[in-house]
């Protein structure tokens, strides 16, 4: 295939006339049977925020890997502040030169303090010994300057994924870094932590500090980024200043075709209601990440309708999906399902036999055996209906059953023999998404549906969830991205610490309504955000 | 897409090296020592193998559902021990006693099993415990059963069950051949055998996916529980007597025998026929040491030597071709 040679791309060389920070050029670097970087060149100034840009396979975490000395490139070079990067350099060397990578997983060690992770090899002593109170002093007045109040005592297990996030800035921090590069650091944050992470990178900048800032979300690029740099299929694309673009020029850069945001692309025509939850309520956990109580919970889906859960991380909209699925437990509340009561599912299992069917927020923890075959991983919970007298699995319907979705899905894979850790995350979602319509549900759940996953990828899962909703199937969707809930929904619930704060037909809902629904009301609410 | 594939030597190594070693060493022993390949010692071989390649075949079950059983050699010897202490208490000489050994055997095999599943999926203790306490408590038993005398005298029909053969082949052999086929069979083309991997896989994910989770690890120490129960049947058809001390360290050789066959104790991968070139590759060994009279002490630094290897060459691996 032929791809237009980078259609707007700009010579970055006199945009940037402000100091060269990183300089990387003609890095090349080839896995087994694909040419993961091809040519690659990125430029960073200092004081800059930097995005990097691409689908999911555009190369973008092969670079970060090169760059933070976790793989070596075949060919290439790299300059870091005037000192040439060396292939043999290790992750502790480029931390060293102040070349510091956040992850989306953190790399806390979470039995232990925040004082002890932001020093962790560096501790103050005095006579070999660790001096603690120098240790905290050192920690409070690190952690104020990121506008963090916490206890630098505290364990870093309990802190919200937020906070974690801060912990790991503040490390950087404390290791005198140059140059900051974060792995899509908003993937699980909400909108009011999106703002407190972009406050806290625009204050370090101030203090000298660039960043490399990887995202899917392209609004925020616009929001923190100075400049940026776009990647395809492992080639260099485009370079350019952010003010001097608009988002609907990057995606067009990133996916070399023009990608229509699809906002109400049906006319839903609702049948019964299939699914009804009333007063499900639950008292808070005492740890755990489900840690908040629920009450009085009430949502009705039906056919072919597509309901949205929107609501900030830890508002109770994944919390209830879970129940209704018999994934957690709850302490009181009614299922109605075809009309008929019953009390809450008590495990997954019921669930699915009851005509219900969820996709985890979590595709490689709760989803995908990463180990296993793509058609091991989409037929495993039907295989009662593909098997030969019960106890043998038919290979030959599998085979057809697999090839029906990979076809209807277009899931792009070599076979269906191959381990599914290996697609990404676009087809991994497919792959679920098959998983759960070969189940031929009534109600299906899709927790976070195009979470890590690139735009093209996006628009195909939305489609797929517009088709199901059309066979007559009850759709919940649960988002922390609004654009998404509001292209998807017919329907809205809105979701704030364990209470449903509205319920909103899409048509009147806009991301400011939605926002108010979702952040703002109670003054213990505004109180907890202030704290924030 | 397009860039040819290079001969990938690590993955191939991966795929048959334990095969590869397994050929070499044969060749070693042969070309050392004439008798080594001879009928009757290539039977002493496979006999050995298969008391201790059953409970493998079992074990490769637990192992990957990411568990581990360490009493399969003290449940030897107990469920042995039952079964000539329930043929014996019922009389002495009467037809099919030797069924009533079995039987007893595997249904007390079985039961501690299913006990031990229990212990892990009820009260959420690491099997690597319950089994730990469960090595001292069926060995403690025995004793008590036994009063820490072997229980002889067995008849014609029951010793056949360990000196027999069938159409030439030594009984315990076609046995271990049924036993292995059997479990490769359900671990490949079985829905329960799919549970397995995606129990020992990921399992958050299998309870999601409607699996009863708690149900199928259950029921695979009761797999291996009901093997031990067997095995110890055939132990003591093979010696003439059921004795306390049977079986003590299979438990190693057990596992040595899984894990050198390429199973990984994270769970979700590997299979039986890894595990039958393990158990082949430890009893090869042993006796191929034997033969060339290394003495005992250095054949144990031996094995555990390769078990280290085996395994650090499989990290090796992974992490190489990623």
């Amino acid at each position: 295939m032929s791809l237009k040679p980078s259609a707007s791309a700009k010579s970055g060389n006199d945009l940037m006339s402000a100091a060269i920070l990183l300089d990387v050029r003609d890095v090349c670097k080839r896995f087994p049977g694909v040419m993961a970087l091809d040519g690659v060149e990125l430029h960073v100034a200092a004081q800059e925020v930097h995005a990097l840009l691409g689908e999911n396979g555009a190369g973008k975490s092969t670079l970060l890997k090169i760059l933070s000395g976790a793989l070596r490139a075949d060919s290439g070079e790299a300059v870091l502040d005037g000192i040439r990067l060396e292939a043999g350099e290790s992750p502790r060397d480029r931390q060293r030169m102040g070349l510091i990578t956040i992850y989306q997983e953190f790399n806390l060690l979470p039995f232990m303090s925040i004082a002890e992770n932001l020093y962790l090899g560096r501790e103050p002593t005095r006579r070999g010994i660790i001096d603690w109170p120098v240790l905290y002093e050192n920690a409070r007045a690190l952690l104020a300057g990121l506008g963090l109040n916490v206890d630098p005592r505290r364990e870093v297990r309990h802190l919200s994924v937020a906070h974690q996030q801060m912990v790991e800035i503040g490390r950087a921090v404390a290791q005198k870094a140059k140059l900051i590069v974060m792995d899509e650091p908003t993937a699980a944050l909400s909108g009011r932590e999106v703002e407190i992470l972009h406050t806290v990178i625009r204050e370090l900048k101030a203090r000298g500090v660039s960043f490399i800032y990887v995202t899917h979300r392209l609004d925020e690029v616009k929001q923190v980024c100075d400049s940026f740099t776009v990647l395809r299929d492992g080639r260099f694309v485009a370079r350019g200043a952010v003010p001097e673009v608009e988002i609907r020029d990057l995606v067009r850069l990133m996916v070399g075709r023009d990608v229509e945001f699809s906002r109400r692309t049906r006319t839903a025509n609702p049948g019964e209601t299939v699914l009804a939850v009333k007063g499900i309520s639950r008292a808070r956990e005492s740890s755990g990440r489900h840690a908040i109580a629920l009450q009085d919970l009430c949502v009705d889906v039906k056919a072919g309708e597509i309901v949205g859960f929107a609501g900030l991380v830890g508002a109770g909209r994944t919390e209830l999906g879970r129940i209704i699925f018999g994934a957690d437990r709850c302490d009181g509340g009614v299922l109605y399902l075809n009309g008929l009561e019953m009390s809450p599912l008590r495990s997954p299992q019921q669930a699915i036999r009851a005509g219900i069917a969820l996709v985890p927020e979590d595709r490689k923890q709760q989803g995908c055996f990463l180990d296993q075959s793509i058609s091991q991983n989409m037929t495993l919970p039907s295989l009662k209906r593909i098997a030969r007298w019960r106890i043998f699995v038919d290979e030959v319907k599998e085979r057809q059953l697999v090839d029906q979705y990979r076809s209807a899905l277009r899931i792009k894979m070599a076979n269906p023999a191959v381990a599914v850790g290996t697609l990404s995350g676009g087809n991994q979602q497919k792959v679920l998404l098959a998983r759960c319509m070969a189940l031929q549900p009534k109600v299906l759940i899709v927790d976070e549906p195009t979470r890590g996953i690139d735009i093209g990828a996006k628009t195909e899962v939305h489609q797929l969830l517009f088709d199901m909703a059309q066979s007559g199937i009850a759709v919940i969707v649960i988002s922390s991205e609004m654009p998404e809930v509001l292209a998807l929904s017919d329907r809205i619930v809105v979701f704030r610490e364990g209470c449903i704060s509205g319920v909103m037909d899409s048509k009147d809902a806009t991301e400011g309504n939605l926002m108010e629904l979702m952040a703002i009301s109670t003054t213990a609410g505004a109180q907890r955000l202030a704290a924030l | 897409m397009t860039a040819s594939r290079p001969m990938d030597v690590v993955g191939w190594l991966r795929r048959y090296g334990t095969a590869g070693f397994l050929l070499a060493l044969i060749l070693f022993f042969s070309l050392e020592n004439s008798r080594f390949l001879s009928m009757r010692n290539v039977a002493n071989i496979l006999t050995e193998v298969s008391i201790y390649g059953i409970i493998a075949v079992g074990m490769t079950f637990v192992i990957l559902t990411a568990g581990v059983d360490l009493a399969v050699g003290s449940l030897l010897a107990f469920a042995g021990m039952a079964g000539a202490y329930v043929m014996k208490a019922m009389g002495a000489d009467y037809p099919l006693s030797w069924l009533v050994a079995l039987a007893t055997a595997i249904a007390v095999g079985s039961l501690v099993g299913f006990l031990q599943g229990k212990t892990v999926t009820f009260f959420s203790v690491p099997p690597f415990i319950v089994t730990l306490g469960g090595l001292t408590i069926w060995r403690g038993a025995t004793l008590i059963l036994s009063d820490g005398s072997p229980i002889s005298g067995f008849d014609a029909s029951y010793r056949w069950w360990g000196t027999g053969s069938i159409a030439g082949v030594p009984v315990p052999i076609v046995l271990f051949g049924v036993i292995a086929a059997a479990g490769f069979v359900t671990q490949r083309y079985t829905r329960y055998g799919r549970y397995i991997y995606a129990v020992g896989g990921n399992p958050e994910a299998a309870r999601l996916n409607g699996l009863d989770v708690a149900a199928i690890v259950t029921s695979v120490y009761l797999i291996v529980g009901a093997l031990s129960g067997l095995a110890g049947f055939l132990l003591s058809a093979r010696l003439g007597a059921a004795e306390a001390v049977g079986g003590i360290g299979y438990e190693l050789r057990v596992i040595a025998s899984v894990v050198i066959g390429g199973t990984s104790l994270a769970g979700g991968r590997g299979g039986v026929g890894g595990t039958i070139i393990g158990a082949l590759l430890i009893g090869v060994l042993t006796n191929g040491l034997v033969i060339m009279h290394v003495s005992s002490y250095w054949q144990q630094v031996v094995i555990g030597f390769i078990i280290v290897a085996a395994v650090a060459f499989d990290t090796y691996a992974k992490s190489h071709r990623e």
